[in-house]
């Protein structure tokens, strides 16, 4: 071991010194496959002719048709209705679930615990046909109700995961202190818990609404013929035949996506620091 | 509230985790057991169900015509496991311990994608590999090919969507756990004489298990049960499980043995997960 020290190629002392060409361009080539599909998509949504593959010059027609579309507008507003709603009763589900599980030691968290990960690990066409099943044997007539319903299930997991990475590092013998000084349990929560997890909550909001509006597999099984949300329809739109309208939307959808990660990180990192 | 450090339940206890007992208890877990109760029923002619214990919904898996379909599933979600374990490795190595100031930035820049809808990413491909697309005319102005050829419909197609779909899964957690590397383990394994590949293999690799077996799972599991990409990039030649389950409650509505595929898909993933927590940590802890 020692001799082949001494026969050994060059020392490296210290990182980043050695800059290796290879993982350099390894990585960026990683990159521009993660990226160059999305960019070729968002290219050909501001082309003139009706082609999704060959450009013949720079035009917004895709946008205007994309607004006078009635069915993608209406599809937005059930996306936006499903994902507000469920995400406010999953938050509040899953804050308290996380509050459940790291302020108190109760027979049976083990097994509440494995719920909320089994939960996150279900495949989701399985969660999608079994509510399929259910919503049917109990007579439920398919529509917004039962996709939200189902949207509310599948994210309360993800909150509590969130926010109880929050609570775990928080102290809580400022909650104690609040008690000491005569705060009863509502106030200790509204007044000190509260405030302090707000940024986890927040985030775990955030991950219920994008997880909610993006779903596909499991409101694809609940969600009747009566309403559609947007992933539906860009999937009916996808199999009716390949149009630059689908590329202006995905390019709006991106867009937003993007606004709405920079402004999640500001909020993962305020609550990183607080 | 911070209060309560007993064993025991109380009121407040039980208001915590009531709605969530409630909802997930209900809308999660009474269909799961429901599905696993018609798995074992009888689909009548017209669409309705018998309940009783009737194995043949498992026995017909074993049709090749269906095996054929569960073969490749696991042959398909396996091969994207590796290959985004492969792709992802290299790139949340470079990010995590060469990324320096740009580590943020860089990180942003796989979130983006993972943030982007799993649908609008298929669709990419969908118009890349089509009959005139961007895939096609590359090779043919390239020269490789005088005629289009067929790249879309094919299990090449199918693995191509996956992995580009679910390469930030395995990334995002890769660089979770190599970001917590302590440099100077590296530095010592250096200093004691071991090799670069050596260190790798031996302290840098097996310290980043965690982020192995958690990219694994997250990537495994989904494409497993994936049914879109197959199906937009697939067709009719490359189906998965997860189109034949669709396909049995949707058009064939043959719930039953749609509901046993259900729950051998779930058991298949489930104790996929548990055999792989134990064997890797398992060796993780031998190498420690």
């Amino acid at each position: 071991m020692a001799a082949s020290s001494t026969k050994g190629g060059p020392v490296y002392k210290g990182l980043g010194k050695v800059p290796d060409w290879g993982l350099v361009l390894f990585a960026g080539l990683v990159y521009v496959f993660l990226y160059a599909p999305i960019l070729v998509l968002v290219f050909f949504s501001f082309n003139s002719s009706k082609s999704t593959q060959v450009w013949t010059g720079f035009s917004l027609r895709w946008y205007g048709e994309l607004l006078r579309d009635q069915s993608v507008i209406d599809a937005l507003k059930t996306s936006l209705t499903v994902g507000i709603t469920a995400t406010a009763i999953a938050t509040v589900i899953g804050t308290l679930t996380a509050l459940a599980l790291t302020r108190h030691a109760f027979r049976g968290r083990t097994i509440a615990d494995s719920t909320i990960y089994a939960a996150t690990v279900m495949p989701e066409i399985v969660v999608g046909v079994s509510l399929l099943v259910f919503f049917v044997a109990a007579g439920l007539a398919l529509g917004i109700t039962t996709i939200i319903i189902a949207h509310v299930a599948f994210t309360i997991s993800f909150v509590t995961i969130v926010v109880r990475a929050r609570l775990a590092g928080m102290d809580s013998s400022i909650e104690e202190a609040a008690q000491d000084l005569g705060a009863n349990p509502l106030q200790t929560f509204l007044r000190v818990t509260l405030p302090l997890i707000l940024p986890g909550v927040m985030a775990g909001a955030l991950l219920a609404f994008t997880l909610s509006f993006d779903d596909f597999v499991i409101t694809f099984f609940v969600s009747g013929v009566g309403s559609s949300t947007l992933p539906l329809k860009i999937y009916s739109m996808i199999k009716f035949g390949v149009s630059p309208v689908i590329n202006a939307l995905s390019t709006v959808i991106l867009v937003t996506t993007m606004i709405l990660i920079l402004g999640g990180s500001r909020l993962f990192v305020r609550s990183e620091r607080a | 509230m911070g209060r309560s450090k007993g064993r025991g339940w109380s009121l407040g206890l039980a208001g915590l985790l009531g709605p969530v007992a409630f909802w997930l208890g209900l809308f999660f877990f009474v269909p799961l057991l429901m599905i696993l109760a018609y798995s074992f029923g009888t689909s009548g002619v017209y669409g309705g169900i018998t309940l009783g214990f009737n194995p043949t919904n498992y026995l017909k898996v074993f049709d090749p015509l269906y095996l054929e379909i569960v073969v490749r599933t696991l042959f398909i979600a396996t091969l994207n496991t590796l290959l985004c374990l492969a792709l992802g490795y290299p790139l949340a190595y470079f990010i995590a311990l060469k990324g320096g100031s740009w580590k943020h930035a860089l990180i942003l820049l796989v979130m983006i994608p993972f943030w982007t809808s799993l649908l609008l990413r298929a669709y990419a491909w969908v118009v890349i590999l089509g009959g005139n697309g961007l895939a096609n005319r590359t090779l043919q102005f390239l020269g490789i090919t005088d005629e289009p050829l067929t790249l879309i419909f094919t299990p090449q197609a199918v693995t191509m969507g996956m992995v580009y779909s679910y390469l930030p899964f395995m990334i995002l957690p890769l660089y979770a756990a190599l970001e917590k590397f302590d440099v100077r383990l590296k530095e010592a394994a250096q200093d004691l004489g071991a090799s670069r590949w050596q260190t790798f293999w031996r302290v840098t690799f097996p310290l980043s298990m965690p982020g192995v077996i958690a990219g694994s799972i997250l990537v495994f599991i989904p494409s497993a049960g994936e049914f879109v990409i197959p199906n937009l990039l697939g067709g009719s030649r490359t189906v998965m499980m997860g189109n034949l389950i669709q396909q049995q409650f949707l058009n064939a509505r043959d719930w039953a043995f749609g509901s046993a595929l259900s729950v051998m898909l779930a058991v298949l993933l489930l104790g996929a997960i548990l055999f792989y927590i134990r064997r890797v940590g398992a060796e993780k802890l031998e190498g420690v």
